[in-house]
């Protein structure tokens, strides 16, 4: 699978252009030294254990009992167990739920209009709000989430002492506003950065002009700003997409739960597979994962390209 | 087998690297001595650590086993230096932990483990036998004769031993009698029946900021929610999780029990149902308890002896008036006589110990140290800060009667106990009983909760091994 995933992205960027065979004159052999170790790395810590996983899948190994000393291949099993599994599926729903809402809403808008209601400060109130949305982005995740609990504790809570709603237990009675809020907190730094040095680089001629025209607010936003940011928007949704499906720190924070009500596609992977001992189905779900990752990022190359066309 | 071809390669690299690395940092230095002196270094590691959880056996090993055995040790003119790896989480975090350190070859020579993961760990070939890793002194220790059967059993698989145990325990009804006297409760309390105990808890309700009663359920607390939880209440309707070849399914027994929890959760609100879904919700009760806020309470004597213990050092949530205000009290079955064997209270008992790693490089030298660390000193040593039900009876008849909680324990409740199967599948099993005091906590009817848990363990074990519907 790796393997098909390194390769088309290499050709696409590779150029077409005909070059001299052999600029160094190393000729192969020595040219193939010269790369080796690399190719070792790579092997060594890419592509053994993405083998690997593959393999373990189509096992029924586990963490301890008979299965552990002696698995035995069960080829597709682990996926068919996997997908007629309605707790997958539940789990599934809840990563999108939680993308959509956590990555795609919040990070990505909520960034954006920060990047846009500090465009035209300047000096220090400028350097406080981006400060304290970094602050958010470089305070460690295992720090954050400890924040978080002490934030949303049902006794004696900082969020329920400020909204006088003592003895409300926010993790369980709202867990996925919850982690969606968490995550909005903890990621929207990187959209306000890059969404901020794009709005700097739209050239200002074109806002002038938008302006001398009355064009209002809004307007400008639509006709000047997105057309000239687009790439940036594109690419700044494919990170935050792919970082919020396979993040992993909501768990720190409802560890799943209450009864799974958290379980998103890493939780439910590591609970599968740590706590509850069953390794092969875990890496089963992990190619699964995989490949919905790379359906996510091939669809974000073909717009991409789409849009280069034009 | 890919695991076992996987784990050759790995040894060999490691050895590889080690040797390059020992070849290195020893050029120039004297040879290293022989094998009969040392210098060796042996590791020990528990569930425990100092200031938090299980910090009396923690400063036990820090402070008496490890100078003692050193000393012993240098004695025989051995170099001897033994170290501890102290860790404080939950139990299914360090079971986690362990495993992957013995799949991986790794992990301390001397490991303390509950009793339950021997079965699976057996299986999986993570330990062996005891006498096979320490040799024949092993079979030849003294301590054996002192260790009862049925104590034995807590660490053995397949009529082997693979540890020491640790110890017995029982579990009890706790209150409050404070709160008892407050609720117009005598607080000389012993309830005949699962009846007695709801309408104490309906009492109780009357108070202010009183949870009436907790019992623990859910997923959450793993482990704790079945043997603090549910089979003491399965073993009051007379059935057991395991009988005749048969996993416990969706029987009558079972109904009952999980109808408890509907009634204490759900239909009268006599307990905090949000509580058992926190992810720290076991902790948060024994706050609870030490603070007055919860009436009573199912635990083990680890609750009295470790948790809510006044002395220094000891307690998570010390009670300076422990001995006044906590009373203690046998679990009632469902009705009088409805439990297991006819009997009219019940309790589970479970047991950790400790086993040697198979994968030590020094295991007969580490025997000697599992051995001191059971030694009728050691455990008098164990037993001075906080007193413990010991495996050993010389040790038990000498020092609990100093202490009146755990002398009723042995003398009350063990007799009347019952214990978990040593069977791998057990803890799978487990899982699924926590998972029906969740549904059932969380609003699922008790037939769907029954049911989807039968299903669960059909699953598990097949439909053949399954009793009732």
């Amino acid at each position: 699978m790796t393997t098909s995933t390194t390769t088309p992205a290499g050709s696409a960027i590779a150029p077409r252009r005909r070059r001299a065979d052999d600029v160094a004159g190393l000729g192969t052999a020595r040219a193939g030294i010269f790369v080796a170790p690399a190719l070792i790395l790579i092997g060594i810590f890419l592509l053994f254990p993405a083998v690997w996983t593959i393999w373990l899948g189509m096992t029924d190994y586990r963490l301890t009992g008979l299965q552990a000393a002696s698995p035995e291949f069960v080829g597709l099993d682990n996926y068919a167990e996997a997908l007629t599994d309605p707790s997958f599926w539940n789990s599934l729903w809840l990563t999108l739920i939680f993308v959509l809402f956590s990555g795609i809403i919040g990070q990505t808008l909520i960034g954006f209009g920060l990047a846009w209601a500090v465009r035209n400060i300047h000096g220090w109130v400028k350097g406080l709000i981006e400060g304290l949305v970094l602050a958010a982005w470089v305070i460690p995740a295992s720090v954050a989430s400890f924040l978080w609990l002490a934030l949303l504790d049902r006794r004696s809570g900082t969020v329920n002492g400020l909204l006088g709603t003592e003895g409300t237990a926010w993790l369980i009675d709202h867990p996925m506003e919850s982690i969606i809020i968490f995550n909005i907190w903890v990621g929207t730094a990187f959209s306000m950065q890059l969404f901020s040095s794009a709005l700097s680089a739209v050239p200002p001629s074109q806002i002038e002009s938008a302006k001398m025209v009355g064009a209002s607010g809004w307007q400008q936003l639509r006709d000047v700003i997105v057309p000239n940011i687009k790439g940036h928007i594109l690419t700044n949704t494919l990170l935050i997409t792919l970082w919020t499906f396979n993040t992993f720190t909501p768990y720190l924070v409802t560890a799943g739960g209450p009864n799974g009500k958290t379980e998103i596609l890493s939780v439910y992977i590591y609970e599968t597979a740590i706590p509850g001992g069953q390794l092969g189905l875990g890496a089963a779900i992990s190619l699964i994962m995989l490949l919905i990752n790379l359906v996510i990022a091939l669809g974000y190359v073909r717009v991409s390209k789409g849009r280069k066309k034009r | 087998m890919i695991n076992h071809g996987n784990r050759r390669i790995l040894a060999a690299l490691a050895v590889a690297t080690a040797g390059a690395l020992v070849f290195a940092g020893c050029s120039g230095e004297a040879p290293e001595a022989s094998e009969d002196t040392g210098p060796v270094t042996l590791t020990i590691t528990a569930n425990s650590i100092a200031g938090g959880k299980n910090a009396a056996e923690a400063d036990w090993i820090a402070d008496w086993v490890i100078p003692e055995f050193e000393a012993a040790m240098e004695e025989d003119g051995k170099d001897v230096t033994v170290e501890f790896e102290p860790q404080g989480v939950d139990d299914e975090n360090y079971k986690t932990k362990i495993a992957l350190d013995l799949q991986s070859g790794e992990g301390a020579d001397i490991i303390g483990m509950d009793g339950i993961w021997v079965g699976e760990f057996a299986e999986a070939g993570y330990i062996k036998p005891l006498a096979e890793v320490g040799g024949d002194a092993v079979d030849a220790w003294e301590g054996w004769e002192q260790i009862p059967e049925a104590v034995q059993s807590a660490v053995s698989f397949d009529d082997e031993r693979y540890g020491v145990p640790q110890g017995a325990d029982g579990r009890v009804l706790y209150f409050n009698k404070d709160l008892f006297e407050q609720a117009g409760l005598d607080a000389d309390w012993q309830p005949e029946s699962w009846e007695d105990v709801l309408d104490a808890a309906r009492e109780l309700k009357q108070l202010d900021g009183v949870t009436p009663i907790q019992l623990n359920a859910g997923t959450a607390m793993g482990e704790a929610t079945t043997m603090q939880g549910l089979l003491p209440m399965l073993v009051g309707t007379g059935e057991q999780v395991y009988e005749d070849d048969k996993w416990v399914g969706d029987t009558d027994g079972l109904n009952d029990a999980l109808d408890l929890y509907k009634t204490i959760y759900v239909d009268e609100g006599l307990g905090d149902a949000v509580l058992q879904q926190e992810a720290a919700g076991r902790d948060t009760s024994f706050q609870l308890f030490a603070a007055n806020q919860i009436g009573i309470l199912l635990e083990g004597d680890y609750f009295w002896r470790s948790v809510i213990n006044p002395e220094e050092g000891v307690g998570t949530a010390p009670m300076a008036n422990r001995d006044d205000v906590v009373g203690y009290t046998k679990i009632p079955a469902m009705e009088p006589g409805s439990g297991i064997n006819g009997q009219d209270f019940v309790s589970m008992s479970g047991g950790t110990g400790r086993v040697l790693n198979p994968n030590s490089e020094h295991p007969e030298l580490a025997w000697e140290l599992l051995a001191f660390m059971n030694s009728a000193d050691a455990y008098k040593a164990r037993n001075e800060g906080t007193v413990a039900i010991t495996p050993r009876t010389d040790v038990n008849d000498e020092m609990l009667a100093g202490d009146p909680m755990l002398t009723y324990v042995s003398e009350e409740v063990l007799p009347i106990t019952a214990y978990r199967p040593p069977l791998a599948a057990y803890p799978q099993v487990s899982t699924a009983l926590q998972q029906a005091t969740l549904d059932v906590v969380s609003g699922v009817s008790v037939a769907d909760a029954a049911s989807t848990y039968a299903d669960a363990v059909k699953d598990i074990v097949g439909d053949d091994a399954v009793s009732g519907g």
